[in-house]
C-alpha cells in the first residue's frame, strides 16, 4: 500500500519537475521565451482562450469526432473480430483482406475520404473509425484464439449451444485483449484525429494549432499541444476505468 | 466373477462401450488413439481408469462426455432428462471459468441447460455448500486456492446431477495432503447418492483408494488389458485400509499389469 502511494507521488514529481525546469530556464534566459514559450504563459494563454471560449469550443469538436468515430469503429470491430476468432472460415476469408488493409497508414487514405465525404464531419469520424477499427479487429481475434481451449470444451460437455459459447466463453475471454485494442485504438484515434484536422478541417484541436502556425501565435500552438496531452490522459483513465468495471475477475492482478 | 465386459449390452451397465477406436488424422496419416476399448461400467459403479501418460484415457473421456466423435464402435450411456445431465465431466487442470464468481462456476451447467435462475441458484449453492465453500460464492476463482478450484469443478458437475460423471484426473495438481482431503471429500459426496463415477488417473494408490474396480489401459492406442475388483468395504477409511494385506497386493498387481505398458510407452 505505501508502495502503491509513493509510485502516485513519482508520477506527479516527474511532469511537475520537466515544468518547473522548463520555467526556470526560460526565466534564467536560457531558452527563448519567444521561441519556447514558458508554462506560465502557456498557463494564462490556456487562460484566456477559455475565456473567450475558443479552447472550448475546438476541444469539443474533436471530442466529439473522437467519441463518434472510436464507437463506429470499435464496435463493429469487436463483433468481426470475436466471429472471426470463433470460425476458422470466416477467418480464412477475412484474413487476407485485414492483412493488406491493416498496414496503409489510414492517413493517406483521407484526402480520398475528404474527396468522397467533404471537410465536414463525416470525414473525420471515418477516417477516426478506420483508423482504429483494423487494431481493435485484430486484437479481439487474438484474444479469442488466446483463450484456454479448455473454456470451450467446458461449455460444450454440458451442452452449449453457438450463442453461448459466444456469450460465456469467447466474449469474457477474449475482453482482455479487446481492451488492449481499444487502448491502442484510442491513441492512435487521437493522432490521427490532429493529423486530419491540419490537413483539412475548420475546428478542432489539430485546426486550432495549424492555425496559430500561420498567425504565428507560438503559445497557442503550445496551448494545443497540452490540451492534446491531457485529453490522451483522460481517454487512458477513463479506459482504464471501463476495464475494471468491465472485468471484476481481474480487479486484484494489478 | 463376473467381469463387466460380460453385461456389455445388457442394459444393466451405466456406461456401456463396446469396440471403440479413434484415431487422429496425423501428417503422416491416421495415428490411432484408442483401438477396439471395450467396458462397461455398472450403475452406480465406482470405476477408475489407469494407464501410462498419453494412452487416451482423457480421449476415451472426451467421447463418453460428446465432446468428440469416435472413429468405430459403440458408446450407450444414459440419456439426460429435463434438469438433468446424462454424463458430467469434471476437466483435467484448471477448468473454472475465471470470469465467473463460484457460485457462478458451479451454476454454469444449469444455466446452459435453461434452469431458471432462481431455481438454479439455490441448486448451486447446495452444491457449493455440499464441498464446503459457501462462504466463497462471490470469490472470483483467482481468490482461490487450486484445491478449492477444483471442488468448484466438481460441484458445477454435481449440480447438473448428472447419470453418469466423469473426472479426467481431477487431483493431479494438488499437492499430497489436500489431494487426500479431496478424495475424501468425493468418496463422502459419492456415498450420498452412489452416482456412475468413471475416475481417470495415474496414481494407483487414488484408484484403490476410491474405486469399486479399476480398469488398466494398455499404452498407446488404448485398449483395456485388465479390470482389477478392489475388494475393499465402504465406507472407506485410508487409514484402515493402508494396513489391510489387501491393499498392498493390489498395488502389486495393478503395477505388475501396468508396468510392461509405462514401459512400452516410454519406449515409443
Amino acid at each position: 500500500m505505501k508502495a502503491r502511494i509513493a509510485d502516485r507521488w513519482l508520477a506527479v514529481i516527474s511532469p511537475l519537475g520537466l515544468l518547473l525546469l522548463w520555467e526556470g530556464l526560460s526565466r534564467a534566459g536560457l531558452l527563448d521565451a519567444r521561441f519556447i514559450t514558458p508554462p506560465s504563459a502557456i498557463g494564462r494563454t490556456l487562460v484566456a482562450l477559455t475565456r473567450t471560449g475558443e479552447l472550448p469550443y475546438h476541444v469539443g469538436v474533436s471530442v466529439e469526432r473522437i467519441i463518434a468515430g472510436f464507437l463506429l469503429g470499435s464496435i463493429p470491430a469487436v463483433a468481426l473480430g470475436l466471429a472471426m476468432g470463433l470460425s476458422r472460415s470466416v477467418r480464412a476469408l477475412l484474413m487476407p483482406i485485414v492483412a493488406a488493409i491493416y498496414p496503409i497508414p489510414k492517413i493517406a487514405i483521407y484526402p480520398l475520404i475528404i474527396f468522397y465525404l467533404g471537410i465536414g464531419e463525416a470525414s473525420k469520424v471515418s477516417i477516426v473509425a478506420l483508423s482504429i477499427f483494423f487494431l481493435v479487429l485484430l486484437n479481439t481475434m487474438a484474444g479469442v484464439l488466446g483463450v484456454d481451449r479448455t473454456y470451450f470444451n467446458i461449455a460444450r460437455a454440458y451442452g452449449a449451444q453457438s450463442i453461448d459459447v459466444f456469450t460465456t466463453i469467447a466474449w469474457p475471454g477474449a475482453l482482455p485483449s479487446i481492451f488492449t485494442g481499444l487502448k491502442l485504438g484510442m491513441g492512435f484515434a487521437l493522432i490521427v484525429i490532429v493529423g486530419a484536422e491540419l490537413l483539412g478541417s475548420d475546428a478542432g484541436i489539430g485546426f486550432l494549432i495549424w492555425r496559430s502556425y500561420q498567425i504565428f501565435a507560438i503559445d497557442v500552438m503550445f496551448a494545443g499541444l497540452l490540451v492534446t496531452a491531457v485529453l490522451g490522459w483522460l481517454a487512458t483513465i477513463t479506459l482504464d476505468w471501463l476495464e475494471r468495471r468491465a472485468m471484476p475477475w481481474r480487479t486484484e492482478h494489478k | 466373477m463376473l467381469r463387466a465386459a460380460d453385461q456389455v449390452g445388457t442394459g444393466l451397465a451405466g456406461i456401456d462401450v463396446a469396440g471403440l477406436s479413434k484415431a487422429y488424422q496425423g501428417r503422416h496419416g491416421p495415428s490411432p488413439a484408442l483401438q477396439d476399448v471395450t467396458f462397461a461400467v455398472r450403475a452406480g459403479e465406482f470405476a477408475a481408469l489407469i494407464g501410462p501418460s498419453g494412452c487416451g484415457k482423457t480421449t476415451l473421456l472426451h467421447i463418453l462426455a460428446g465432446l468428440i466423435e469416435p472413429t468405430a464402435g459403440s458408446v450407450s450411456l444414459p440419456r439426460r432428462h429435463p434438469g438433468r445431465l446424462g454424463t458430467a465431466l469434471v476437466f483435467q487442470g484448471a477448468s473454472t471459468l475465471p470470469w465467473m464468481t463460484a457460485l457462478d462456476n458451479v451454476a454454469y451447467g444449469l444455466r446452459l441447460m435453461g434452469v431458471p435462475a432462481r431455481e438454479r441458484r439455490e441448486r448451486a449453492r447446495q452444491h457449493l455448500g455440499q464441498v464446503g465453500l459457501l462462504a466463497f460464492s462471490d470469490a472470483y476463482p483467482h481468490q482461490l486456492s487450486e484445491g478449492m478450484r477444483q471442488r468448484v469443478n466438481i460441484a458445477r458437475a454435481l449440480a447438473t446431477d448428472p447419470a453418469i460423471l466423469l473426472m479426467d484426473e481431477p487431483f493431479a495438481d494438488l499437492d499430497e495432503q489436500n489431494r487426500l482431503l479431496l478424495q475424501d471429500e468425493l468418496l463422502r459426496i459419492w456415498q450420498e447418492d452412489r452416482k456412475t463415477v468413471l475416475f481417470v488417473t495415474h496414481s494407483l494408490d487414488e484408484a484403490i483408494r476410491l474405486s469399486d474396480r479399476v480398469l488398466v489401459m494398455s499404452a498407446s492406442p488404448g485398449r483395456i488389458t485388465a479390470e482389477v475388483p478392489v475388494p475393499l468395504g465402504r465406507p472407506r477409511d485410508f487409514q484402515v485400509i493402508r494396513q489391510d494385506p489387501a491393499y498392498g497386493a493390489l498395488s502389486a498387481r495393478l503395477w505388475g499389469e501396468l508396468r510392461e505398458e509405462v514401459l512400452r510407452a516410454s519406449r515409443s
